[in-house]
């Protein structure tokens, strides 16, 4: 992975000494509380119902196992022994002291790490695929573009105080695992017809209150451009994109009242100035993809017979293998997920025992690093298949080989009420019910590939609009509904879910879900995954169920 | 009156004269966009010099072909989050090769005077809560940079 060069370290300690002075100053009450607002948040500091939250960036999702061991002590010396990830692969404290922060920060400098413009009104952390470099269905690995935005992207002195957020995401691959179309700009590595590589440009995309699917800005963007096609339309946003009301600030509405013909024209335009003065070399092309270069993988990983054994010996850990790893381009690896979604803990949260241990799992099976993924799981992408067996014992030992990745309990949950002052309902709750009801893993794994999402208010942290099944928490007079989406998806065939009716009470919604799973086992076809069913039939059948019931 | 310009403290003595003041004869000043395109004749011919001050929904197009001679523009800033003038500031240095003063001014933190340099702004505008020292200081917040702007 990326090694920080001596520029890099002093641009992160920097950065505290900056941060430091900035609390300090807000203590001292030379700043006032909207000025020093701004400044934390593109430190990725917010306040919240309990306390402040930091996050912190977690790179395209890439973590090494000395990183991992830092975010554990982070957690046992400043937060309450855990943390969190979140769907843009970065990691949250829940409960860390202001004045600490500084020193948080400083501790996560000495093993690469920062919270910089992991919130605020700037461009954010850069995520891809968690897969890049292994799966079967690469086209080129995303990371070096990752680590190239990324490093443009840092303390970019124009386009730090934009209208709003802006988030970026990669993705190598035929199958979308980065949800780039529900990305302010999404990139895909597509081959042209001369067979070049370049990017497939999207953008306009975004959840929250509006959830809008990214459009198409340019078809095949030469390597040596992207730079400047993606200063261009950041240029654009920044001077064009509203700021007379938040919740119309993102370039998806700007894209939407202009529309995409006026805004591309706009960004060509742009882009013709600028493109050869922020030309990508492929000298340097070439350095970053250097500190890419793949591990020494063994060449006959694939012939010892042991795996086969103990896949026939073990049925559970069979169905671990069968759910919660996948396909990997060397003979005789594969990658494995780390499940963060154990039936009784919140989604995405892991301890700082789990972490250390992960950390070790790191070093001793997958080349010493980690991936954090989208759905909020973690994947150690590199694992000899002999290996796979003792790596299960030890997660499982750890609560982490829950055998869920992709079904119906790897849910996607927000804070919801437990944490979030702008909740209108809970959603950690709703979780572990739904959870409960799911509990056999016979029907689980029949159900195969269901994503459910829940957001505990429209801000739609959890991206419940693209759930197959979403789940919004809304307030009933004080009382906690919840309104069900189905057929959203976040991949290649994006689509914000319908919704199928009004909202549910609390203590109907897990019964709804089980409804609707239930006239899917009716009514699917086959193989036909949920997403495929809710297609064909449309909702008419799951609203009867579910209403009729209610 | 004091203002950091070219990394030191200077005194200045430009004025804003406001769009419903009248011009004054002599003294240096700077006016709005609206008032430098309605009044442009008028103002070249008066006795000190007369720069312009550019509000972040201003279109830099309207007056880019006056800014040859231009000895002086103000970004007003009126809302530290509103970042449209670090594009106006990068703009007028590249796209419109503007080499005269770019002076930051109205409602800009201390923090943003580092980003604010990088764009090509030259001089900035201090008040209570930025005293000489620390906006001298903020210049060198970081001693590293990713990508190219201005500076
Ligand atoms: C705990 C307190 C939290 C608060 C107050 C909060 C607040 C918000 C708000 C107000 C938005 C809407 C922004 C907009 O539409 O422009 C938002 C969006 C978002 N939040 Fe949170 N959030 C919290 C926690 C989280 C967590 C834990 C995650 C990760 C699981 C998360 C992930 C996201 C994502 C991915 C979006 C943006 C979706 C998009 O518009 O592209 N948030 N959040
Ligand atoms: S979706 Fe709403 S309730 Fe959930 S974390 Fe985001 S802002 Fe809070």
């Amino acid at each position: 992975m990326y090694q920080y060069t001596q520029d890099d370290q002093t641009l992160i300690d920097e950065r505290v000494a900056q941060f430091r002075g900035q609390t300090e100053r807000f203590l001292k009450g030379e700043l006032d509380g909207d000025q020093f607002r701004a400044l934390r948040l593109m430190n990725g500091l917010y306040i919240q119902t309990h306390a402040p939250m930091l996050r912190v960036a977690g790179p395209y999702g890439l973590l090494s196992s000395r990183q991992l061991r830092k975010l554990a002590e982070i957690a046992r010396k400043y937060d309450k022994g855990y943390c969190h990830f979140t769907t843009r692969q970065n990691i949250q404290y829940n409960w860390p002291k202001l004045e600490e922060v500084p020193d948080i920060l400083a501790e996560l400098a000495e093993v690469q790490m920062h919270a910089i413009q992991t919130s605020g009104n700037c461009m954010r952390n850069t995520t891809t695929d968690p897969l890049s470099g292994v799966c079967k269905d690469e086209i080129e690995d995303p990371r070096p573009y990752c680590e190239i935005i990324r490093q443009w992207t840092t303390l970019h002195p124009e386009f730090a105080f934009l209208p709003r957020k802006f988030k970026i995401a990669v993705s190598g691959a035929l199958h979308d695992r980065a949800a780039t179309q529900f990305h302010d700009i999404g990139l895909h590595l597509v081959k042209n017809d001369a067979g070049e590589v370049g990017f497939k440009v999207f953008v306009g995309g975004g959840l929250g209150r509006t959830p809008v699917i990214g459009q198409v800005i340019r078809p095949f963007l030469e390597k040596k451009h992207l730079l400047s096609y993606l200063e261009a339309i950041v240029r654009i946003y920044n001077l064009f994109g509203r700021r007379d009301n938040k919740y119309k600030a993102r370039i998806k509405i700007l894209v939407k009242e202009e529309g995409l013909e006026k805004i591309t024209e706009l960004v060509k335009q742009e882009w013709q100035l600028n493109k050869d003065s922020l030309e990508l070399s492929d000298e340097r092309i070439e350095s970053i993809k250097a500190q890419f270069a793949p591990p020494a993988y063994e060449t006959n990983a694939g012939l010892d017979g042991s795996f086969n054994d103990r896949l026939q010996d073990n049925p559970a850990f069979a169905t671990w293998v069968q759910q919660n790893t996948a396909d990997h381009r060397v003979p005789g690896y594969r990658a494995a997920f780390i499940s963060l979604k154990a039936p009784d803990a919140p989604p995405g949260d892991i301890t700082d025992t789990q972490l250390d241990l992960v950390a070790d799992l790191a070093d001793r099976f997958s080349f010493g690093e980690v991936r954090s993924t989208h759905r909020q799981n973690l994947v150690l992408t590199d694992v000899k298949q002999t290996d796979l067996f003792t790596l299960w014992q030890e997660l499982d030992a750890a609560k982490l080989a829950t055998p869920n990745i992709g079904s119906a309990t790897d849910i996607i949950c927000c804070p919801g009420l437990d944490f979030c002052s702008l909740a209108n309902a809970g959603s950690i709750g709703i979780t572990r019910e739904i959870n409960q009801a799911l509990d056999d893993l016979d029907y689980l794994h029949d159900l195969g590939d269901i994503k459910i999402n829940i957001s505990g208010c429209m801000n739609g942290c959890a991206h419940q609009s693209v759930g197959h099944i979403g789940i919004l928490g809304v307030d009933k007079k004080g009382e906690e509904w919840y309104q069900i989406t189905l057929g959203g998806s976040s991949e290649n065939e994006a689509a914000i879910g319908d919704r199928l009716g009004p909202a549910v009470a609390k203590d109907q919604i897990t019964r709804a879900v089980q409804d609707i799973l239930d006239v899917y086992i009716k009514q699917r076809q086959e193989d036909e995954s949920f997403l495929h069913t809710v297609k064909r039939v449309g909702i008419t059948p799951f609203k009867e169920q579910v209403y009729a019931n209610h | 009156m004091q203002i950091i310009k070219d990394k030191k403290i200077t005194e200045d003595n430009w004025q804003f004269v406001a769009d419903d003041q009248d011009i004054p004869q002599t003294g240096d000043i700077t006016v709005s966009v609206s008032r430098w395109l309605n009044d442009k004749d008028s103002l070249t011919r008066r006795g000190g010099q007369t720069g312009l001050r550019i509000r972040s929904t201003d279109t830099l197009e309207d007056i880019a072909g006056d800014l040859a001679g231009m000895p002086l523009v103000e970004l007003d800033i009126a809302m530290f989050g509103d970042g449209r003038s670090f594009s106006q500031a990068w703009l007028l240095r590249n796209r419109y090769h503007y080499r005269g003063e770019i002076r930051a001014v109205g409602n800009y933190l201390i923090d943003q005077i580092f980003y604010l340099h990088r764009t090509g702004v030259d001089a900035f505008q201090l008040d209570e809560s930025r005293k000489p020292e620390d906006a001298l200081a903020a210049l060198n917040d970081f001693s590293v940079a990713y990508q190219p702007s201005v500076n």
